[in-house]
């Protein structure tokens, strides 16, 4: 049910330019030639992986916090929870999903969904508590009722937290999403075996690896832009 | 229903393959705790000598984000040109992985230590490898810890993958499902993460003990 | 919207902890008259913050009542009782993601007031409290301590209550902006003639800021309930007495003025005596006899021009 191969890697000779049958370090012409059949296809699933890990796992991780937040006794079952389903290797949770939801897209969702919950329940808990005490005595003081004093003021000012919470997610998911290709041939991990496979081809690789790294990168200045936007008054102190 | 008889197999192939897995953990165990062991080596002086002297935030946070935006496979193949096929390439790779996670903790855990505390042992006329190692080590040990724990589920992680690549360990045998058959690859599935567990609970556990000596009513 | 001053009623209000013996406050009982500054003060312990907190609920009533103009705090509906009475607290609590206007137009919003009319309610807020119009835009954060006290203080008057509420607000602010803002909220408080309830630890503070003091004692007791003036000079007992202070003649003289006294008429005598305005209080005027060794002092009108007399003697009542 696995789609790795059994034993050894089989040398497939190419016949590209003599950059690609050296197996060179990087052969800007095997990019040219491959960008559009092979890494563009792989960099947009492998967004589109983690788009929704990341937000299916941003919604989850809320409503958790939710219950987690306004009922204390939730917090910590919930926390261990996250924390187990992190910890499990993700090549190990791929696989023992396999057998429930098969080589599909559903099994290396529900993987990468799993690792977001660890990072983001923890995150937006901590900010919804981290709000000063005179902070809410003056909101109780002022005559807001239980529900204004959290869409008022614990959910805006829990924002940075939250916002954390989804750049460190967001950067994870898109490096494990590279392990997906174990299941499915789909994203950046995508390249990266083929290139395994082929000889190890270095170009092919390394391509694959640095626009995952990019993506990561990327994601994250996205997510610190939109943070600023978000939070104004954060950035005065 | 497949998953049901798949379940049964895994539970049977385990008893009969005990030694197998046993020593398969063995060998993921061993490589993971080299690497930690090299990782810690690297990233806690660097780490705790800057938090000391409070510099290089930036660096700190940038090889956090950096350490977790790496793609385990990539890194892997990488090496795999560089180092071979086998024991360094994956060690390289792993080391790469663990230091991220103890370098920015250490940073922060000592960072982090309230400034009065350490004015106050420098006023008592302690060096700044004392103040280090007596007041700000055990005060952020609790925060260098959770690096650690971290660092460590990171690791193991990915030396699983990397015994498909000629690493060895349980990773060989969930990567070879011609020879184990799903059964295997399953029953290797739950020990690598019963591996990943029960380390993480370990270090969870001396973490938690540094907390209730910090604070002892809680 | 609420408006005019309210009158406000403790009577035997008191609050238990089912884990305490004593209570936190025993069966208070005082009226604070409508427009009047009434100051809670007392040692910790007293109860006095517990007392400020029973009124806008914040910590319920085990026992009695408290009204504000007739009206029992327990049949107003809670949100709306916050919402009517004006709170101040030490620490302000100035939401950190609100600019100073948006602060300033929480209870207004929450009363459904338009943006403009939150918008010219905050400058004139703003210029009531001192702060220049450019601070409307900016974020707690921007701000120094005694900007943001001032800021809680127009944020608290922003729905116009009729009674405030105020928990030692000056209390985390140096000596030098606090004596400011303590004269600059009685200047204040001419203007706009709340109810105000004002617990503070600092026995000058209250005196200075009182129209009425409660002292209240460990356990919740009302010590004594009266003017500045009649506490420094008839303490009901020796704790009042003790917890005044042994000065307390001297600050009664500072609650007085020249004004007050009945003058000699201006002869030929008032040659090298010195020469104070009316309005000078009789600690001030007591100090400098004292530094220049005189017995008497020539009293003026602001213009210089003399109006009589006085002797120490006259000074010391």
């Amino acid at each position: 049910m696995s789609r790795l191969a059994a034993g050894p890697i089989i040398p497939s000779f190419s016949q590209g330019s003599s950059c690609e049958r050296n197996n060179g370090w990087f052969c800007t012409d095997w990019l040219h030639q491959h960008w559009g059949d092979t890494l563009q296809p792989a960099l947009v699933q492998h967004v589109e992986l983690t788009v929704i890990a990341v937000g299916v796992g941003f919604g989850i991780s809320f409503l958790l916090a939710l219950a987690g937040f306004r009922f204390r006794l939730f917090d910590l079952p919930i926390g261990v929870f996250a924390d187990l389903l992190y910890t499990i290797p993700s090549l190990a949770l791929f696989q023992l999903l396999v057998p429930l939801t098969g080589l599909t897209v559903t099994t290396v969702e529900v993987a990468l969904i799993s690792y977001t919950l660890f990072i983001l329940y923890r995150n937006i808990v901590a900010g919804l508590r981290a709000v000063p005490d005179e902070v809410l005595e003056s909101a109780r003081g002022m005559g807001l009722t239980r529900l204004q004093t959290f869409i008022r003021v614990e959910l805006p000012l829990a924002v940075p937290a939250l916002m954390a919470g989804l750049r460190i997610a967001t950067v994870s998911t898109v490096s494990i999403a590279t392990v997906a290709a174990f299941v499915i041939p789909e994203g950046l991990g995508e390249p990266i075996f083929t290139g395994l496979q082929e000889d190890l081809f270095k170009t092919e690789i390394l391509a694959a690896g640095l626009l995952a790294v990019a993506l990561a990168l990327g994601a994250d200045l996205l997510l610190v832009l939109l943070a600023r936007a978000l939070t104004p008054w954060s950035r005065l102190t | 229903m497949i998953a049901g008889s798949t379940f049964l197999d895994t539970l049977r192939f385990i008893p009969h393959h005990a030694g197998l897995l046993l020593d398969k953990t063995g060998e993921t165990a061993e490589l993971s705790f080299a690497a930690l062991g090299v990782a810690l080596a690297i990233a806690l002086p660097i780490g705790l000598w800057l938090g000391h002297k409070h510099r290089g935030l930036f660096f700190a946070l940038g090889v956090s984000t950096l350490g977790r935006a790496l793609p385990t496979v990539a890194l892997i193949a990488f090496f795999l040109p560089l180092l071979g096929i086998g024991l360094w390439n994956n060690l390289a790779a792993l080391v790469v992985l663990g230091v991220p996670p103890i370098l920015t903790n250490a940073y922060f855990a000592v960072e982090g230590v309230e400034a009065d505390a350490v004015e106050a042992a420098r006023g008592m006329g302690l060096t700044e490898l004392q103040i280090l190692a007596r007041v700000e080590l055990p005060l952020g040990l609790p925060l260098l810890l959770a690096g650690l724990r971290i660092a460590a589920v990171f690791v193991i992680a990915t030396a699983t993958i990397a015994g498909i690549f000629g690493g060895g360990g349980l990773g060989e045998i969930i990567g070879d499902q011609g020879s184990y058959r799903l059964s295997g690859v399953l029953a290797a599935s739950l020990f690598v993460a019963a591996l990943a567990l029960l380390t993480a609970l370990a270090i969870a556990a001396v973490q938690r003990a540094a907390y209730r000596r910090m604070s002892p009513s809680t | 919207m609420p408006s005019e001053a309210a009158e406000l009623v403790f009577d035997e209000a008191t609050k238990r902890y089912p884990d305490r013996e004593d209570a936190a406050v025993d069966r208070l009982s005082l009226t604070v008259p409508a427009g009047e500054i009434c100051v809670l003060v007392g040692p910790s312990g007293g109860g006095k913050t517990t007392a400020l907190k029973l009124v806008n609920r914040l910590i319920p009533l085990s026992s009695g009542d408290i009204r504000i103009d007739g009206v029992s705090i327990l049949e107003h509906d809670l949100t709306e009782l916050r919402r009517s009475i004006g709170y101040v607290i030490q620490q302000v609590g100035l939401f950190p993601h609100y600019t100073v206007e948006g602060n300033i137009g929480v209870v207004p919003r929450l009363y459904g007031e338009s943006r403009s009319w939150i918008k010219a309610r905050s400058a004139e807020l703003l210029e009531l409290v001192g702060l220049d119009q450019s601070y409307a835009r900016r974020f707690p954060a921007q701000l120094s301590g005694g900007e943001r006290q001032r800021v809680g203080l127009a944020r608290a008057l922003a729905a116009n209550p009729p009674l405030m509420l105020m928990d030692e607000p000056f209390g985390a602010i140096d000596p030098i902006v606090r004596a400011r803002l303590q004269d600059e909220f009685l200047r204040l408080h001419r203007d706009v003639r709340k109810t105000v309830v004002f617990v503070t630890h600092d026995v000058d503070e209250a005196i200075k800021i009182g129209d009425r003091i409660a002292i209240l004692r460990e356990g919740g007791v009302l010590a004594q309930y009266d003017t500045p003036a009649r506490i420094l000079e008839h303490p009901v007992d020796d704790f009042v007495a003790d917890f005044v202070g042994r000065d307390r003649a001297l600050k009664a003289l500072a609650l007085r003025t020249l004004d007050e006294l009945e003058l000699a008429p201006a002869g030929a005598a008032e040659d090298g005596l010195p020469r104070l305005p009316a309005e000078t209080s009789l600690r001030d005027a007591l100090a400098l006899l004292v530094a220049e060794r005189k017995d008497a002092l020539v009293v003026t009108d602001a213009d210089g021009t003399p109006r009589g007399t006085v002797t120490r003697e006259d000074l010391l009542g």
